[in-house]
């Protein structure tokens, strides 16, 4: 029993600790002329989402020394950074609504856009994104949808159109689908076959999205975040739902794996980065968004990884090249921007969470 | 002792702590107090996950007795040389890692995997069978995973016994088979239970095996934790859920001794 007193004030105590901090933190002003090779840098983001010699080439061009250590989900970097205290991560790389969460929390620090005069770079449409219009705190890397990868050939005059085509496929089709297993894509292709909104906080929409996910998982092979490509080239299935990205890597093994986005629309998914307010390298950190932001730089995401970057002069230095193979690396900043951003859900978190359970254990 | 407070102690009265408040908007724990989460525990939803994760659980090391305790048995059969042998047979999987062992059966499974094209390449069945991401795959995988967890125990306890017990009994008239289970099965209870506790625990708290050989159409009890923690980011129940497991397992440890203090009071 004293064991657990003495724990609980040691927990407590550290929480006052870290309230103090961020009391005093403030924003300091940054120091345009701070000397960059005297800050270490520590960036944290998606393994094989970036070039391996980017560390290197960062300390090359600007000099401060770089690490880059690689989390696995959204979910695992966001409990490293709100586990309390300093992190020792300066720039993290998370999508749009963790982006949000982060800034609710007063985690992540408030760009300071002088030191990151690449960002004219950046299409005008990547200003104006629903987790953090203006991107006061976080900086767009990467950006897509998400839709219906498929076999053109095995679906021949069936080719899906709409999300219902998935969710209640042709006898034929049956057990040959996968779908998404991370919650907010779980949900997606019934909030949208419904006419909801991806980010409806809504109970009752939300019941009627868990009853028709519920009726479709008895037509599904697996839910299946990551090796869903690979089934449609075996042909162990025939459609399910991909990122647009992602959809390109069945595409190069198979041309007859094709990418759709059904009629009753989608959402656009933003992968960002941010500056830690714990961090104590923010001129470098500054930089380093800085320099990912260069067309020569930004432009490898999409010619290595095939997801679109919201950099229009990357974008057009590689285009040509990529939109004959994958036409979904077309799709221009003005289309995406029609698709519906996603944003935290704070509280009803918990709801999708709980609704996610009963539909994958139902 | 400090190995203990320090893995141990410290670990679960922190998990103790937390299950007592509330959750924070992403994550962490809000510091007012709460038994809310230990009520949201009995919800139906979540007992019925219980429930499925022990049903799998018990299904598995079921099997894993019924195979494992036979090819103990054996192994102590063999040539002294031999049995070591065996037994590295036995550990040998644990070599490779666990996820790229549970990947192998998928490769071996699925619709366009080598056991069905085998099948149909042999005209046996005529359409691929749905073996993988079934409940039947999470058990094969679990089975697969723990069964020498039960052997290398029970293996343990029957080379402990006497062999000259089981000579008195054959000389005193006792059938092979008589011998065998009035003799050595009592004896071999102790080790036995301890290769059921070691099968049942991993395999409940298990959320790799229901992910990727369930096609995550099977939930476990160690899923419905690791996404309380990651996912909804509600530690405090995901601790209350921790707790609970924690619990089971106190209880099974303490029928395990009980038992075993009978058993051998009686020997």
């Amino acid at each position: 029993m004293s064991r657990t007193t003495i724990s609980l004030s040691v927990l407590v105590g550290s929480t006052l600790v870290l309230g103090a901090c961020a009391g005093g933190g403030g924003s300091d002003p940054l120091d345009p002329n701070a000397d960059l090779s005297a800050q270490n840098l520590v960036v944290s983001n998606w393994a094989g989402y970036y070039p391996e010699d980017l560390p290197t080439a960062f300390e090359e061009a600007v000099g401060s020394s770089t690490t880059i250590t690689n989390h696995a989900t959204n979910e695992e970097i966001m409990a490293k950074l709100t586990a309390g205290g300093d992190s020792g991560i300066d720039v993290a790389f998370v999508s749009g609504q963790f982006a949000q969460a982060l800034a609710d929390q007063d985690l992540i620090y408030e760009l300071d856009k002088s030191l990151i005069p690449n960002l004219a770079n950046l299409a005008p449409e990547a200003d104006n994104l629903a987790y953090d219009p203006g991107n006061k705190f976080s900086v767009p890397y990467a950006w897509g949808t998400t839709g219906i990868c498929y076999r053109s050939d095995l679906m021949a005059g069936n080719e899906p159109t709409s999300w219902m085509d998935l969710l209640r496929p042709d006898d034929m089709y049956k057990g040959k689908v996968t779908a998404l297993a991370t919650e907010r894509w779980l949900m997606l292709p019934a909030q949208k076959a419904l006419g909801y909104s991806a980010n409806t906080q809504d109970e009752g929409e939300m019941n009627e999205v868990k009853d028709l996910l519920l009726e479709a998982k008895g037509n599904l092979l697996a839910y299946d975040d990551t090796t869903f490509y690979s089934r449609l080239v075996s042909g162990e299935a025939v459609m399910v739902v991909a990122w647009d990205g992602w959809c390109n890597y069945g595409t190069i093994e198979n041309p007859d794996i094709k990418f759709v986005v059904p009629s009753e629309g989608s959402d656009l998914w933003v992968d960002t980065m941010v500056v830690l307010k714990s961090s104590k390298n923010k001129e470098a950190a500054h930089a380093f968004i800085n320099f990912i932001l260069e067309p020569t730089n930004h432009a490898w995401v999409a010619e290595n990884i095939l997801y679109k970057v919201p950099n229009q002069a990357a974008m057009d230095a590689v285009l040509p090249g990529l939109v004959g193979d994958f036409p979904n690396m077309g799709f221009t900043a003005e289309q995406l921007l029609g698709y519906e951003g996603l944003v935290d859900l704070g509280d009803a978190a918990a709801l999708y969470t709980r609704l996610a359970t009963e539909i994958t254990s139902g | 002792m400090g190995y203990v407070i320090a893995f141990m102690v410290l670990p679960i009265t922190l998990i103790a702590t937390y299950s007592f408040f509330q959750r924070g908007r992403s994550g962490g724990i809000v510091y007012s107090l709460t038994l809310d989460n230990f009520a949201r525990a009995f919800d139906s939803l979540y007992v019925g996950i219980l429930g499925t994760s022990v049903a799998l659980s018990s299904t598995v090391t079921l099997l894993a007795l019924l195979i494992g305790f036979p090819t103990a048995l054996a192994i102590t059969k063999l040539h002294p040389q031999h049995q070591n042998i065996a037994l590295v047979l036995v550990i040998l999987p644990f070599w490779t890692n666990f996820l790229i062992r549970t990947y192998a059966w998928i490769v071996l499974l699925s619709s366009e995997g080598l056991l069905n094209q085998g099948l149909l390449g042999l005209g046996i069945i005529s359409d691929p069978l749905a073996l993988l991401y079934t409940p039947g795959a999470v058990v094969m995988g679990l089975l697969y995973a723990y069964l020498p967890l039960m052997v290398l125990p029970i293996y343990a306890a029957l080379s402990r016994i006497d062999p000259s017990l089981r000579e008195a009994a054959i000389d005193l008239g006792a059938s092979r088979f008589t011998a065998l289970r009035q003799v050595v099965f009592p004896l071999a209870i102790p080790g036995t239970l301890v290769g059921c506790i070691f099968v049942f625990v991993p395999s409940v708290g298990n959320f790799i095996v229901p992910e990727l050989l369930g096609g995550g159409k099977t939930v476990m009890v160690g899923n419905l934790i690791r996404d309380q923690f990651l996912k909804a980011r509600d530690w405090p129940f995901g601790s209350v859920l921790a707790m609970a497991m924690v619990l089971m397992l106190v209880l099974l440890f303490a029928l395990q001794a009980r038992i075993t203090k009978r058993v051998l009071g009686q020997a």
